[in-house]
């Protein structure tokens, strides 16, 4: 296990990619990405199907390594498996509904699932994995079996765990795939609200931005393994957005949203704005 | 009546006999091991990388069978090299099922052919029946010792997996990120498998140890809800089914024909689907 140190707390940069580069084979994956995050800012990681966001995540999680480039946080740089600073909520357990795991099992496994040896029962950890159940309102179901729980609930499940380690940072993947309208937002408000109050920065994957606009400090908005970072107005406007996308798109705002839309609708690269240009 | 059926059940001489005091010696640990680790092998859905692994060791035994040696280390070794095969060639679910059933399909064919010298060439006529079916209370009391020390160490490693095994089983990403050694601790949980089902292959038969790896575990899944209960009733559910096999084996002696006892086995896949099939239509009604 790789010791580390945290450098001073007032160190403004949390995460910072400079020139990654992932290549698969003939494949480029991500192009020169550069980017950082700051402590307690919440940024959306948006962009269609197949745009790297998955990868990029992966890099930061220190599951791949970069082809070129260096990704760090605070200060250190990621090399391998980094459970201090980084709390990580998969997209879903990926278990047999009929587990015999109820949810204050799952959630403990965050404090100490990497630990070798049969878990003992303490007062201390129990109240802990209660502090965190609280925080995402999960309380009322801790005794209930994992797999009768709802999608929504499933998640809080997890970013409770994720929060178990007192992360500096927390990447969330696709949190919002598989939930309905409401419970995306229960979920978004529910990790917005967490993170101011414990400080944490979140880093967010969506394929839409709409029902991040409300929270979003930043937007990264990535195409073709090609990033542009900024605040949402920087981000999300014609000249940038065509520039990633390699042809022309436009840029809507209806009623507080945001529809990106272009004359290549059959192609539909875009398939996550492509969704809701009726509605 | 009563006293007719407890006679025939509690037969004259099984107490006495040193065969059966071996017999539920071993299989106790058997079932006890089998039970533990077979609750993680249903949660992991490697159910059919067990029964792959016991038809691995079932070459291994025919092997040893030709050479004289104990069956017990030729399920052992080929399971082992079967088990590191499996988990090495395989990544996705199903290049791991391509990949075992093929390598499967070539070992069982290659035991065949040892099967086809042991028969021919020498007196051990018996020994396919042996391999597939088991022979409890022909297991040589010199090996009894060191199945139970294997047993020991298989649940020692479960003991120390427990809860980074969970953790990869539920996300291996997740897993990976809060620092589990995912090859690591896969790698261990396989010798941990090949271990429990080959001496389990041992006791009922290379095609019928899955029944002792699965079916208390998935009785016990089905019953309970957290993971402590389940593993304590899974072993509950091998144990009584060990027992009561190994009794009814050793009095259907009394049955024809007469002065030759049914196999273990028999008694021990008809109690599990029992068990199985009354709880599994008394749950599915409950929860409707």
């Amino acid at each position: 296990m790789k010791n580390f140190t945290e450098t001073t707390s007032d160190d403004k940069q949390l995460l910072t990619l400079e020139n990654i580069q992932v290549i698969y084979g003939q494949r480029t994956i991500l192009k020169n990405i550069n980017l950082s995050i700051r402590s307690g800012e919440f940024v959306g990681l948006i962009g269609p199907n197949g745009a790297g966001k998955t990868t990029l995540l992966r890099v930061i999680l220190g599951l791949i390594k970069p082809t070129q480039g260096t990704a760090s946080i605070n200060g250190i740089r990621i090399q391998g498996a980094h459970r201090r600073l980084v709390g990580y909520v998969p997209q879903k357990i990926q278990l047999d509904p009929d587990i015999p795991l109820r949810a204050r099992d799952l959630v403990a496994l965050g404090l100490d699932g990497h630990r070798f040896g049969f878990p003992l029962p303490n007062r201390e950890k129990r109240h802990k994995v209660d502090e965190v159940l609280h925080a995402v309102d999960a309380l009322r179901y801790a005794e209930l079996p994992v797999g009768r729980l709802s999608g929504g609930e499933q998640q809080r499940l997890l970013i409770a765990q994720a929060l178990l380690s007192n992360p500096r940072l927390l990447l969330l993947d696709e949190p919002l795939s598989n939930l309905d309208l409401r419970s995306a937002h229960e979920v978004i408000q529910l990790v917005a609200d967490v993170a101011r109050t414990r400080k944490i920065a979140v880093l967010l994957v969506a394929h839409d931005m709409n029902p991040l606009l409300h929270v979003m400090d930043k937007i990264i908005y990535l195409v073709n393994g090609q990033a542009a970072i900024g605040t949402l107005d920087e981000v999300v406007q014609k000249e940038v957005l065509s520039k990633i996308y390699g042809y022309e798109v436009e840029v809507l705002r209806i009623h507080n949203r945001i529809l990106v839309v272009s004359e290549k609708e059959d192609e539909c690269g875009m398939e996550a704005q492509c969704d809701h240009k009726i509605s | 009546m009563i006293t007719k059926f407890l006679n025939f059940l509690l037969a004259p001489g099984l107490f006495q006999s040193p065969q059966v005091a071996h017999a539920l010696i071993l299989g106790s640990v058997v079932a006890i091991t089998s039970a533990i680790v077979g609750v993680f092998a249903v949660i992991r859905g490697q159910a059919f990388a067990g029964h792959a692994l016991a038809d691995f060791g079932a070459t291994g035994a025919s092997g040893a069978f030709l050479l004289g040696i104990n069956t017990l280390w030729g399920f052992i070794g080929m399971g082992l090299l079967g088990g590191l095969g499996m988990d090495m060639l395989g990544r996705t679910p199903r290049e791991r099922d391509v990949t075992t059933g093929i390598t499967l399909s070539f070992m069982l064919g290659l035991g065949s052919l040892f099967l086809y010298y042991v028969t021919t060439k020498t007196t051990a006529t018996g020994a396919p029946m042996t391999i597939f079916f088991g022979s409890i209370f022909l297991v040589n009391p010199s090996i009894v010792s060191i199945v139970i020390i294997l047993e020991l160490v298989t649940l020692l490693l479960l003991v120390i997996l427990y809860r980074p095994l969970l953790l990869s089983s539920i996300n291996p990403d997740l897993a990976y990120t809060r620092g589990v050694p995912l090859r690591t601790v896969s790698l261990l949980f396989m010798s941990a498998l090949v271990l429990t089902v080959e001496q389990s292959a041992l006791v009922t038969g290379a095609l019928l140890s899955t029944v002792l790896l699965i079916g208390p575990a998935a009785i016990a899944i089905r019953l309970t809800k957290r993971l402590g209960t389940t593993l304590l009733l899974s072993v509950f559910v091998g144990l009584v089914t060990m027992w009561l096999s190994i009794v009814l084996a050793y009095d259907s002696a009394q049955l024809p024909p007469v002065g030759r006892g049914w196999p273990v086995s028999f008694f021990v896949v008809s109690i599990i689907l029992l068990f199985y099939s009354v709880i599994y239509s008394f749950t599915t009604k409950g929860s409707k």
